[in-house]
């Protein structure tokens, strides 16, 4: 099936996956988001410990997003891999560290001696929280301002700048998607607590910060967004490869698509509709879904942009030649196809997911369940 | 050769990820082991509506979770460096070695995570057998993810089912199950899993062991050592049959490593195996012709090496100088001429990368030799020995001593391994004799061992780690690619710091994981059973 088409559709089948993982990824930052919010909607212990709780049924599913991400980066688009990695060092380790803080927090918060203190683990938390969403937005806004490295001939790949990644949180427009990503995720964050903790006072509080949080969003986003239409883009020549300076190429590139146009559009308003009707609306407890929807729509939408239409998705600013395409970074003919057999599972892992979401999420909790003894509390 | 190779930032990248990949596997083997136990015990639940035994599954499970998380905290870590450290490395076989890394993402760790959250959350809100079969996905899922990430280590240490594209520079993926199921992943997959199972079961013996001494939940722990008994049997026998099946395919695939282990330096038909050796002066210091090993003190089994290897007792083993300098009459190329076949398939696809651009003619014959099946069979697989070529001969020869593992590492963490593997065996025998006669409460010494062997079982597990990684250096990909050339080009500094943020947070949580866990043991299953 997969084997007779041609390595191009690979390519495009595999970098739609990437994203979609990417975006899916971004929708489920809410935990992140909601980490950042625990002191400020959690008042007393027994808050905080219900906020915790609700995320840390959740935690690991973005975990695995952002693992199951990264492998699949690996697997489909290596030269990504061994570029980027190897080359912005300190983004990904700074990522990295920010994502092995948050694995052991959940568990060791509450457990008796352990040895830093409840207060450390919420730290980690909030420090995931913060650096998680900034340095994964502003990594990914690198797919439209590029960075400095090249590539030789054997395809080994070497940074120019011994910042090592670093100095992508010193551009502008990087790091408006990086703030956009974080407000977003505390948007979202606040939006499943209102949908999955029933408890009037912090249900308020939630719908109070929605505006602090909301407002900042909206406006780090326009920014970055209206900047990216308005930008020069890395183009690929389709006969031969090379790449050179597009004025507005990713506008162009909406309008040479018209359904991801389409999608970018409904995302937005899908993302703003979940934002707006959960705060005028004291009973909208739903707001998670639409934005939630919206975000993927958004997020899946801009990464098509960064790498169809003949773009450079992971562009060189040193080296325009060195830039990487999904044709030159991909994987074999023969590792795609494989690999995509094996992507025909993601339907029934995301069957799954939603039916344990739902046998576990039908009931919002509350205060009584934290001192259940029959369930494992954080 | 070495003059454009900064070993600085080599060793620190090593360092970084043998800290990195020895930290997670001290958590990972219990995670696989623990699963499985838990399974089995919470069917017995189920089965027979006891409380007992919820009681049970439930501590166990508790530390199950307190484990599991630090695991997850260190494997993303590897993921990661495997892009940060090791660049050119991701893209030498990123084809082939990406594919099994997703796998595992998509088939195991969604898997893995998803029911963890019913096994923990589950209770009450879903039905008994729901739950239960949530508590055995999580232990597949776990199960499942050590099998990519083994797959991808495995054709590492023995990469099959690929071919190597001069135009991309790398090697690409041309048989999937050539690459699955290779008899070294197979083995890897079997070996290291059982392994697993047997530390989970010394680590519930030992903890079980501790609760008789101090005569408290007399119930539980006869139980608890009973299921984790039996199953520490079974998996001892499977990991001691797999153990032999890597030892044969080792011999095969990686006969540098397989004299390395044994420390043999001159091969020989009807080889004896070390069963307790201790070295007067390390083997490998320096290492070169005169080499040889000295041993204070050495205990041998007759023929038994030549058997294990080949199961012929008159077969030739061939040792670290037979593999180096060469041995003609058993047909066995020297490191020399590797290296020389090595540099010329260098120089083609150096040549051919040249031609590119202005001698198609040239382009087209040298594309052809990486098609032409001899080339690649003489030339091609000896691709990473270039990288030690010298025009001198003498350094050359040097060069070609380098290409041999650590000797007495090698030798140590493989005897240690082996022998406390077949102590733990005996300890899960006894151990399960004395249950069923009722007589365990009064063998305070065997209680004692059973405890103390805890920590024995995270040696043998660390040591068969060295072995393995250790055991097949300079390789990062056997013959085709030296650890030198993998790393990523970034500056020793920056690793050398991160090296030093990865230990510092790693003692940390080792820190506070222990203090936590044996707070949890300390505390016991709950009295008096659960609502």
């Amino acid at each position: 099936m997969f084997g007779e088409l041609s390595h191009l559709a690979l390519q495009q089948y595999w970098w739609v996956i990437v994203s979609l993982l990417g975006a899916i990824l971004v929708f489920l930052m809410f935990v992140q988001g909601g980490q950042t919010l625990i002191y400020t909607i959690g008042k007393t212990d027994l808050e905080r410990t219900m906020l915790v709780n609700t995320l840390g049924r959740k935690w690991e599913f973005t975990f695995t997003t952002l693992v199951t991400f990264g492998g699949a980066f690996f697997a489909s688009f290596p030269l990504f891999y061994s570029t980027s990695f190897g080359g912005a060092y300190w983004v990904w380790i700074i990522i990295l560290f920010a994502f092995v803080l948050q694995a052991v927090s959940y568990e060791f918060r509450t457990r008796p001696n352990n040895f830093f203190g409840a207060k450390t683990f919420e730290t980690f938390l909030f420090i995931n929280g913060l650096i998680g969403t900034i340095f994964i937005g502003t990594a990914v806004a690198t797919f439209f301002t590029g960075s400095a490295f090249s590539v030789n001939d054997m395809n080994q790949s070497q940074w120019e700048l011994t910042t090592h990644g670093l100095e992508a949180a010193f551009n502008l427009h990087n790091l408006s998607l990086g703030l956009a990503v974080f407000f977003l995720a505390r948007v979202l964050g606040l939006l499943y607590f209102i949908n999955s903790v029933a408890h009037p006072e912090m249900e308020k509080r939630a719908r109070k910060q929605l505006l602090f949080n909301g407002i900042p969003f909206v406006v780090f986003f326009l920014t970055f967004l209206i900047w990216l239409l308005l930008r020069d883009g890395f183009a690929v020549n389709p006969d031969t490869q090379e790449v050179f300076m597009e004025p507005y190429k990713y506008f162009h590139n909406l309008i040479a698509m018209p359904v991801v146009l389409i999608m970018l559009l409904i995302g937005v308003v899908a993302v703003l509709f979940g934002l707006i009707a959960s705060i005028i609306s004291e009973n909208c407890t739903r707001g998670i879904w639409s934005a939630g929807a919206g975000t993927i729509l958004t997020v899946l939408s801009l990464l098509l942009v960064a790498g169809f239409n003949n773009t450079a998705f992971y562009p060189s600013t040193f080296d325009l030649q060195s830039s990487l395409t999904i044709q030159n970074a991909s994987s074999s003919h023969f590792t795609l196809t494989a690999m995509s057999y094996v992507s025909l599972l993601v339907p029934f892992v995301l069957a799954y997911i939603i039916y344990v979401w739902r046998a576990i999420n039908n009931k919002p909790i509350d205060e009584d369940e934290m001192s259940s003894d029959d369930l494992h509390i954080y | 050769m070495f003059e454009n190779i900064d070993l600085t930032l080599v060793n620190w990248s090593r360092a970084q990820f043998a800290l990195t990949a020895m930290f997670h596997w001290l958590f990972v083997p219990l995670t696989l082991g623990l699963g499985f136990i838990v399974a089995f015990m919470e069917s017995i639940y189920v089965k027979t509506g006891d409380e007992e035994w919820k009681r049970i599954t439930k501590f166990w499970m508790k530390l199950f979770g307190i484990n599991f998380a630090i695991g997850v905290a260190t494997g993303i870590i590897l993921e990661f460096e495997f892009g940060t450290n090791w660049s050119n490395y991701s893209w030498f076989v990123g084809d082939i070695f990406g594919a099994p890394l997703a796998i595992e993402g998509i088939m195991a760790f969604f898997l893995e995570s998803t029911f963890i959250a019913v096994m923990f959350f589950g209770w009450g809100k879903v039905s008994k057998k729901f739950h239960l079969t949530a508590t055995w996905l999580t232990a597949i899922g776990a199960n499942l993810s050590a099998l990519w990430i083994l797959v991808a280590n495995a054709w590492m240490q023995n990469p099959v089912g690929m071919k190597f594209n001069p135009e991309t520079a790398r090697n690409e993926m041309v048989n999937f199950w050539d690459v699955f199921l290779s008899e070294t992943a197979v083995n890897k997959f079997l070996h290291t899993t059982t392994s697993g199972y047997v530390l989970a079961s010394i680590f519930v013996v030992g903890i079980s062991a501790w609760f008789l001494l101090k005569k408290r939940h007399i119930l539980f722990a006869k139980r608890s050592i009973v299921i984790a008994s039996v199953f520490g049997i079974v998996s001892s026998i499977m990991l001691i049959g797999t153990g032999d099946g890597s030892a044969r395919e080792i011999a095969r695939n990686q006969p540098m490593k397989f004299a390395a282990m044994e420390s043999l330096f001159e091969g020989q038909t009807q080889a004896p195996l070390i069963a307790i050796g201790l070295f007067g002066k390390a083997p490998d210091d320096p290492l070169n012709k005169e080499s040889e090993s000295d041993f204070l003190v050495k205990i041998e089994i007759p023929n038994m090496l030549s058997y294990m290897a080949f199961l012929k007792v008159d077969a030739f083993v061939p040792g670290i100088k037979d593999l180096v300098l060469g041995n003609e009459a058993r047909g066995i190329i020297s490191y020399k001429e590797k290296i020389h076949r090595g540099y010329e398939a260098q120089q083609v696809l150096r040549a051919f990368k040249e031609a590119k651009n202005n001698d198609l003619e040239e382009y087209n014959r040298l594309k052809a030799k990486f098609d032409d099946k001899e080339w690649v069979d003489n030339y091609f697989r000896y691709f990473g020995y270039g990288n030690y070529y010298d025009e001198d001969p003498n350094q050359l020869e040097i060069n070609a001593f380098k290409i041999v593992p650590p000797i007495s590492i090698s030798f140590y963490a493989f005897h240690i391994m082996v022998g406390l593997g077949m102590h733990f065996l005996l300890l899960f025998v006894v151990l399960l004799w004395l249950t069923a006669r009722n007589k365990i409460e009064d063998k305070k010494i065997v209680l004692y061992t059973a405890l103390w062997t805890i920590p024995l079982a995270y040696v043998a597990s660390q040591a068969g780690w060295i072995v393995a990684e250790m055991g097949r250096q300079p390789w990062v990909i056997q013959d085709l690619m030296p650890t030198m050339k993998a790393v990523s080009k970034i500056d020793s500094t920056s690793v050398m710091i991160t090296f030093w943020l990865f230990t510092i947070t790693f003692v940390g949580l080792a820190i506070a994981e222990v203090k936590i866990m044996t707070k949890q043991i300390k505390n016991g299953p709950k009295e008096g059973g659960d609502k």
